[in-house]
């Protein structure tokens, strides 16, 4: 497997850190219920198909991505970095 | 036997090799196969289950029943395909899977034995009585399974692991891969040729064929000779592609050194792991068996493994060859065979309508049902459309149809389609991405379908790379038309054999379907078909096809199993290569490695850094010894230490302080210029992450410390919250662990010893002091911080000084009565002092439960900070951080207990982290986690350790057990 860097190109899957959903991006404010915390932290979807997940660019650049991909076909359908998004700051 | 004039082997060059302990000569170009064919040797194994004598089957890798064992000094490898083996002189291999002689196996009683060993023998029969199956039934089983025999020698010979890259990779050099490998080289493409075989050419080196009017190997030689002159063009023989994996991506692995005589410059074998753009799959396919009654014994083989023996190595297999077939392009072996002067007995044509015009007797509507030949075949019987013959014949070439070799295809969950045409699966466009499958692999049988199919794959390829491939004038070849009509089995009064290797005959199928068993990948594991080295590459298909007779299913609605990497079987050497003992991680080492190496000190590794453990003295004979020593050093004079493998992360910008507030549970924007401050780190989940020390060391410049073990984490986790939580935000941080060689200076003299080498003495420098200093001229950075509890100091220098300084330190520190101290005296003194390591922080434990809740800022936000407050992790309920004290020894791991309950583990109060002995106090010391431990110092417990025999009372206390008002720390 292969994943394609925004910033060094396309590397072999060993450089790079899995870490999970995508999910941790979204951080629920300090005083959300505790529900909403939990529901962040370890309620997972586990999808087959089309999901984005996180990876860190351990052996490269040091990015966190964020990265789209097929869990049925394997194909990968973007990659982007997580500080790049659209409204990234908190 | 040899037949003259026939061949491509070198009949210039001798090579003597050895079977079974007799000397035989082949000649270089053969494999072990085709020289004991060549020397009359028949019988070269013993089949897995009834043992019963089996000859060569193919000539390729897919070889069921020529396995023997390769020797070599002080190794022995299994389960080696005699039909991939190349000879080389001093070739020492055995044959497999017998008790006594290979001629007279004693466990081929198991085939008189065989109406009882059928498909689920073992699940039916050894299911009682109970008692006898750990005692009789596996010892015996073991001893009888399996098939060759593994040395039991460590493997130390060398190998390797390697990357490569290319446009498009070419799978197989037969007229399929070379055509498509001269297309797209021309185009300008890096081509990767990867043949299995020792020699490029593929079917044309066995085929005797006719290109562009010419022999096809001149042909071929130009081919090779084009290509190997590219310099965008690697070709690799011995190189079998493995598995097909995501991104395009395959492993390969290359038989470097294997085919020679041992040489210790040569790696045995070369994993590769290949990422191609695209790919072709030009492996050809492979020509399958038909079951009819005892087609096991040797001398019946392939038809086209006859061809190949005749044309590529010059031997017949025969002196009176039979031909069994049920399609026209068997024939040509018929031909070839009588051509070059080898008897035909006759030719057996299953189809009642196919051409009798040869010149060689021919029956049609032909069935095999007996053979005959303990030994070897002698003779066979049956029956044709005009009656019943009996045929005096030594070898029996048999071909029921070709399967393309697909397996590849199927590496990513594609599944292969039926073709009714061909009788056989192709496979499925797409099934790999990138890769398209080309010639006989895709069902093109004939060689101009296999030049054209791989000159188109590739001017495909090329297109989809942006190449243009130049016009090429498509070599002229024969196209036969492939013609045949299904057989798969013959049925008779005797056993059919499908699975050679496994032994499974198409009566297992068939009862395996009775007994309910309906689905392929039931009766593949019922019946073991398919499980054995060769995964049933010549008979899966004949053996679903008999499934779907039983099941009245056609083929297509039963499917296949699935095919999974790899193709041929790979050593795990090979997969592991480089990962052998001390190449198996990266080594880390300090400035000081060598200076604590001369001072004898065992090296301990402490992640991937390796850290001294104590530094002996003559005359100590434990490492306590030492260890007492070295902290008496700390505790009473001064102790020096590297410390270098803390992890140190440079932090800066005018939002460093805001983020060290995210980060950290407590505060770091109040922190005075040139201060230290111990942080807390915890994950989002609310439990630890890790400790450590920050210094200011500028308005918005930070230098944190992490633990050892934690410092990738650590960094790592920083990464996050700062591209997730903070992108934006005015901030820049990078690992300097490396950078600074960092040395504690601690004991009551350690003031003076640093006086002894800086170039200004020290003035005011109170605990939690950090500051600039110069020691010989060079800048360094001094901190006023301890992990033992005495007054201690860390100073940090340029990591080409930190050798130099290491040396200086320890020398002055022993004329001060101190000297260096390592990992144990190290433990000793924080274990003293109740600072914790990750063995307390060790993923489960909350602020809480170390007793740091109140560092938790209840002013700001922090990560973790909302799941550290949350039900369950605060209370009394939670296992405490606490201190234990006894007079005897105890271990860490060791569990707690109430005195008066029962050792339980539903009653365990808690369990021992870290502990040792203490020899500033003179007993055995300890930090544990108990239930509701804070408020149970004082109380005796019951500490049970089942690995070491403990059995003894503890006493809780504070975890502090050495100054506990830190008054030496601030001295």
């Amino acid at each position: 497997m292969r994943l394609t860097c925004p910033l060094c190109g396309p590397r072999d899957r060993r450089e790079f850190y899995y870490y999970g959903a995508e999910d941790y991006l979204h951080r629920p404010a300090p005083d959300a219920p505790i529900e909403a915390w939990d529901d962040h932290l370890h309620l997972r979807t586990n999808l087959a198909g089309v999901i984005k997940d996180l990876w860190y660019h351990e052996g490269g650049c040091a990015s966190w991505l964020l990265v789209t991909r097929n869990t049925i076909t394997h194909e990968v359908l973007s990659v982007e970095r997580v500080a790049d998004r659209k409204g990234a700051s908190a | 036997m040899r037949i003259a004039g026939k061949g491509l082997i070198d009949r210039d060059t001798q090579v003597s090799f050895r079977f079974n302990g007799t000397s035989y000569v082949g000649h270089r170009g053969d494999t072990l196969a085709s020289a004991l064919l060549a020397n009359g040797l028949r019988v070269v194994g013993r089949s897995f289950k009834y043992h019963r004598p089996r000859g060569v089957l193919t000539a390729g890798s897919e070889e069921p029943n020529a396995l023997v064992e390769i020797m070599e000094e002080g190794q022995q490898t299994p389960n080696t395909r005699a039909t991939v083996q190349e000879i080389f002189d001093g070739l020492e291999a055995r044959s497999q899977n017998h008790l006594g002689s290979l001629r007279w196996d004693l466990w081929s009683l198991n085939d008189l034995a065989a109406p009882f060993l059928s498909a689920g023998f073992y699940y039916k029969t050894f299911m009682w009585p109970r008692a006898f199956w750990e005692k009789l039934y596996e010892p015996a089983i073991r001893r009888a399974a399996g098939l060759g025999n593994l040395s039991p020698n460590a493997d130390t010979a060398p190998y390797e692991k390697a990357w490569a890259s290319c446009d498009l990779l070419v799978i197989g050099s037969g007229p399929t891969g070379l055509m498509a490998a001269l297309t797209s080289a021309r185009a300008g493409a890096d081509v990767i040729l990867a043949e299995e075989d020792f020699r490029m050419g593929g079917a044309l080196l066995s085929a005797d064929q006719v290109i562009d009017g010419q022999p096809a190997l001149v042909w071929v030689e130009a081919a090779l000779a084009e290509l190997d002159s590219l310099p965008n063009v690697r070709l690799m023989t011995r190189t079998t592609v493995t598995g097909a994996y995501d991104s395009g991506v395959f492993g390969a692995l290359e038989r470097v050194g294997l085919h020679r005589a041992p040489d210790a410059h040569l790696p045995r074998e070369c994993f590769w792991r290949i990422t191609a753009r695209r790919a072709i799959l030009a492996s050809g396919a492979m020509e399958r068996p038909i079951a009819f009654p005892l087609n096991d014994r040797p001398g019946i083989m392939m038809a086209s493994a006859v061809q190949s023996y005749l044309n590529r190595f010059g031997v017949a297999t025969g002196r009176r060859v039979t031909l069994y077939a049920n399609n026209d392009a068997a024939r040509v072996t018929a031909r070839q065979l009588m051509a070059a002067g080898v008897r035909v007995a006759a030719i057996l044509d299953s189809r009642p309508d196919a051409s009798a015009v040869e010149d060689c007797p021919v029956y049609l509507g032909a069935e095999v049902l007996e053979t005959h030949g303990r030994h070897g075949l002698r003779a066979i019987q049956g029956r044709h459309t005009g009656g019943e013959f009996r045929l005096d014949t030594d070898c029996l070439a048999m071909s029921g149809g070709w399967n393309p070799t697909l397996h590849l295809t199927c590496h990513m969950n594609g599944r292969p389609k039926w073709s009714a045409d061909l009788a056989a699966f192709v496979p499925s466009d797409g099934a790999v991405p990138g890769l398209v499958a080309a010639g006989a692999a895709n069902g093109s049988f004939s060689t101009h379908g296999a030049l054209s199919t791989g000159h188109a794959a590739a001017v495909q390829a090329m297109a989809d790379l942006g190449l243009t491939a130049p016009d090429l004038a498509l070599p002229t070849a024969e196209d036969a038309p492939y013609r045949l009509t299904p057989l798969w089995s013959v049925k008779g009064k005797h056993r059919a054999w499908l699975d050679f290797a496994n032994d499974v005959t198409t009566k297992d199928i068939t009862q395996a379907a009775q007994e309910g068993y309906t689905s392929v990948e039931h009766m593949k594991r019922y019946t073991t078909q398919g499980m054995a080295p060769d995964q049933g590459k010549n008979s899966n298909v004949a053996a679903l096809a008999l499934l779907a007779d039983a099941t009245g299913r056609g083929i297509p609605e039963t499917g296949t199993t699935t095919f999974r990497p790899p193709f041929t079987p790979i050593s795990i050497a090979a997969l592991g290569a480089g990962g052998r003992g001390k190449t198996f991680a990266p080594q880390r080492f300090m400035t000081s490695d060598q200076a604590s190496r001369d001072r004898g000190a065992p090296m301990i590794e402490a992640g991937l850094w390796y850290r001294p453990s104590y530094f002996p003295k003559h005359g100590e004979t434990h490492w306590r010894d030492s260890c007492n020593r070295e902290v008496s050093y700390v505790r009473n004079a001064v102790g020096v230490a590297d410390v270098s493998t803390l992890g140190k992360i440079d932090i800066q910008g005018r939002d460093a302080a805001r983020f060290l507030d995210l980060v950290y549970t407590n505060t770091f924007s109040t922190l005075p210029l040139n201060r230290v401050r111990y942080g807390l780190m915890l994950r989002e989940d609310g439990l630890v992450l890790d400790d450590g020390t920050t210094a200011r060391l500028g308005e918005n410049h930070y230098l944190m410390t992490t633990t050892t073990a934690a410092a990738g984490l650590v960094m790592r986790h920083l990464d996050f919250v700062h591209q997730t939580h903070a992108a934006d935000w005015d901030l820049r941080f990078i690992s300097v662990t490396e950078t600074w060689a960092q040395f504690a200076i601690a004991g009551p003299k350690a003031r003076a010893l640093l006086n002894s080498v800086l170039d200004q003495p020290l003035g005011d420098f109170p605990f939690m002091a950090v500051g600039p200093v110069t020691v010989g001229g060079v800048k360094a950075r001094l901190f006023r911080i301890s992990f033992s509890g005495e007054q201690g100091y860390e100073i940090a220098v340029p990591t080409r000084y930190g050798e130099a300084l290491f040396r200086d330190l320890v020398a002055r520190a022993e004329t001060m009565g101190g000297g260096p101290y390592g990992m144990e005296a190290l433990n000793v003194l924080r274990l003293e002092k109740g600072f914790i390591t990750h063995a307390e922080i060790h993923g489960r434990t909350g602020a809480f439960d170390i007793g740091m809740d109140k560092m938790v800022s209840a002013k700001k936000d922090c990560i973790g900070k909302r799941m550290a407050m949350r039900e369950g992790l605060n209370g009394p309920e939670r296992e405490q951080l606490v201190g234990l004290r006894c007079k005897t020894e105890f271990g860490s791991g060791a569990h707690l207990f109430t005195q008066g309950t029962r050792v339980h583990r539903e009653t365990g109060q808690g369990y021992v982290t870290s502990m040792c002995y203490s020899p500033t106090l003179g007993e055995w010391i300890g930090l544990a986690f108990v239930k509701n431990g804070r408020a149970r110092h004082g109380e005796d417990l019951r500490l049970v350790d089942h690995m070491r025999n403990t059995d003894c009372l503890v006493t809780v206390c504070n975890p502090v057990f050495f100054d506990p008002e830190g008054g030496k720390l601030r001295a």
